[in-house]
């Protein structure tokens, strides 16, 4: 016993009415916007593949996947489709098949509309849903975007120095805890302006903000570019060298800053000249905090410092070394 | 107040009037940003302020400027993701009439904390329907009028809206006549569009 083929048509849109034979009587007519030659009186088998829960080859075993969900494939295309398979009880059968989860692929190839489909079918809310969520996953990704830029110009912000453009204090500490934990080599220099006070008493503040800049510009251009070069105080520079622990070469540097950093600057009419103290320790890779590292540079700064400015020296445990004028050499 | 709701604002002032606009109300309406972003919340107050602002800003009613509104979101090239979604609504304009007492549902199953006003389509015979508004944002069921209107072209269909207030119980009521669901060829609607890269409510 089967409906009339009008209801069957209007409640099933891509039924298919099988003979004994597996010949098709039948076709609903969605079904029939999937073939370009005509279904009634084709064999089912042969329009359609069914490779799930088997390859099935014969009417016989098509009816006894009878309760399965059957996977199919239009034959020479890779259009997928599910079913279920229904004896009549007269050795024939009803398959009712449907697009699954490649509706959309579907609704596009065969240029389906929603009257293709029952009004009980959940395929058009399915496209309504997919076509909803794109839109709205478009403007959370395009929200995260913004965010995200908003987000990498506020660090940049809080790891800057905006009187110098160096890296700040906040900067320095999350450079040092990485090149520690990363176990890397590494040299840091301390740098404390001399009679930098002076300018900024004699001269006013804003000739003072301009000599920081100077000297801010000359540290940047003698270091390389994977240097860290930040202003931690006042007058206070540290610059942090990967991967850099020659005394030879650091004293070398330490040599040029302090040269170049005593060229005057002039600001308006006035003639500034300071000259900088600096402390270096060199980390092999041994087990230390930033706290420590930065400790032994200063305990070398004011070494130098109390030698009379205008040198460098570096931290040795136990017994510091004479610090060294920069006309000496080491 | 939804981001969507409010940026839906901004891009039909900023569409229809141009950037210059849109920098007025948001300046008259003391906003403290230009850009209202879809996926995000804000105060409450800054709905009422930027339908304020615009009433002053374009010379218009609030009522126009909303129903203005509705006709955006459907018929202007840049909110055709949204036009796609609601013409999934039916294949005519009766079925799409029908659809609308889901919209709140599905607006919340795809952004869950966009709340929209609760809608009520009746069917009084005759070719008359009556389509309650709930209450939550006030002046939705204009919005509603052009949305209905622009969509009855894009159907083909042709019909007379008119909307009252019922202020007591905070219910719009929107009074529509439906002449002829096929008076003219409506706009084609295949399903299977390309996924629209932007939506016009967002």
């Amino acid at each position: 016993m089967t409906l009339p083929e009008e209801a069957m048509h209007a409640l099933l849109p891509m039924h298919a009415v099988l003979s004994p034979l597996g010949c098709i009587r039948q076709a609903g007519p969605t079904l029939h916007k999937l073939s370009d030659t005509p279904l009634e009186g084709a064999c089912f088998l042969e329009q359609f593949e069914v490779y799930r829960p088997r390859l099935i080859r014969s009417m016989a075993a098509l009816l006894e996947a009878q309760g399965r969900k059957l996977s199919l494939r239009v034959r020479g295309t890779d259009m997928e489709l599910k079913g279920t398979v229904v004896g009549t009880g007269d050795g024939g059968a009803v398959v009712n098949l449907s697009f699954g989860i490649a509706v959309v692929d579907a609704v596009r190839r065969y240029r389906l509309t929603s009257t293709d489909f029952a009004s009980t079918d959940l395929s058009i809310e399915m496209l309504w849903l997919m076509e909803a969520k794109a839109l709205a996953i478009n403007a959370s990704r395009s929200l995260n975007t913004r965010l995200q830029d908003a987000m990498i110009l506020a660090e940049e912000r809080a790891f800057t120095d905006t009187l110098t453009g160096l890296k700040n204090r906040r900067a320095l500490d999350g450079h040092l805890d990485k090149l520690i934990r990363q176990r890397q080599a590494f040299s840091l220099m301390h740098l404390d302006l001399d009679l930098f006070k002076q300018v900024n008493d004699t001269h006013g503040h804003a000739a003072g903000d301009h000599v920081l800049r100077q000297a801010a510009r000359v540290m940047l251009e003698e270091t390389r570019k994977d240097d860290l070069v930040a202003r931690v105080g006042g007058d206070e520079f540290i610059i942090v060298f990967a991967n850099l622990t020659s005394p030879a070469r650091l004293a070398e540097l330490a040599v040029h800053l302090i040269k170049r950093i005593e060229e005057p600057v002039t600001y308006d009419d006035a003639v500034c000249r300071i000259s900088a103290s600096i402390g270096i320790t060199i980390c092999m890779g041994e087990e230390v905090t930033p706290a420590s590292v930065v400790e032994r540079a200063d305990e070398a700064l004011y070494a130098s410092k109390r030698a009379g400015r205008a040198r460098y020296s570096f931290y040795a445990e136990g017994d510091p070394e004479v610090p060294k004028a920069i006309g000496e050499k080491k | 107040m939804h981001g969507l709701i409010l940026r839906t604002f901004q891009v039909f002032v900023q569409d229809t009037y141009g950037p210059e606009a849109w920098l007025d109300i948001s300046g008259r309406a003391n906003l403290e940003i230009v850009d209202f972003e879809a996926m995000l919340i804000y105060p409450p107050e800054t709905y009422d302020a930027v339908i304020t602002a615009s009433e002053d800003v374009m010379h218009k009613p609030r009522d126009v400027f909303l129903e203005d509104v509705g006709t955006y979101l459907v018929s202007h090239p840049n909110s055709e993701g949204l036009r796609r979604l609601l013409r999934f609504g039916g294949v005519d304009y009766i079925d799409f009439m029908h659809s609308l007492d889901d919209l709140p549902d599905r607006a919340r199953l795809v952004v869950a904390d966009l709340n929209l006003p609760s809608l009520e389509m009746h069917d009084d015979g005759q070719n008359q329907y009556r389509l309650l508004v709930g209450p939550g944002l006030p002046g939705f069921g204009h919005v509603m009028v052009g949305v209905l209107r622009a969509i009855a072209d894009d159907y083909g269909a042709l019909v007379l809206l008119d909307s009252r207030a019922e202020t007591a119980a905070e219910v719009q009521v929107v009074e529509i006549s439906l002449f002829e669901t096929a008076f003219a060829e409506g706009r084609e609607f295949d399903l299977a569009g390309r996924t629209p890269l932007r939506g016009g409510a967002g």
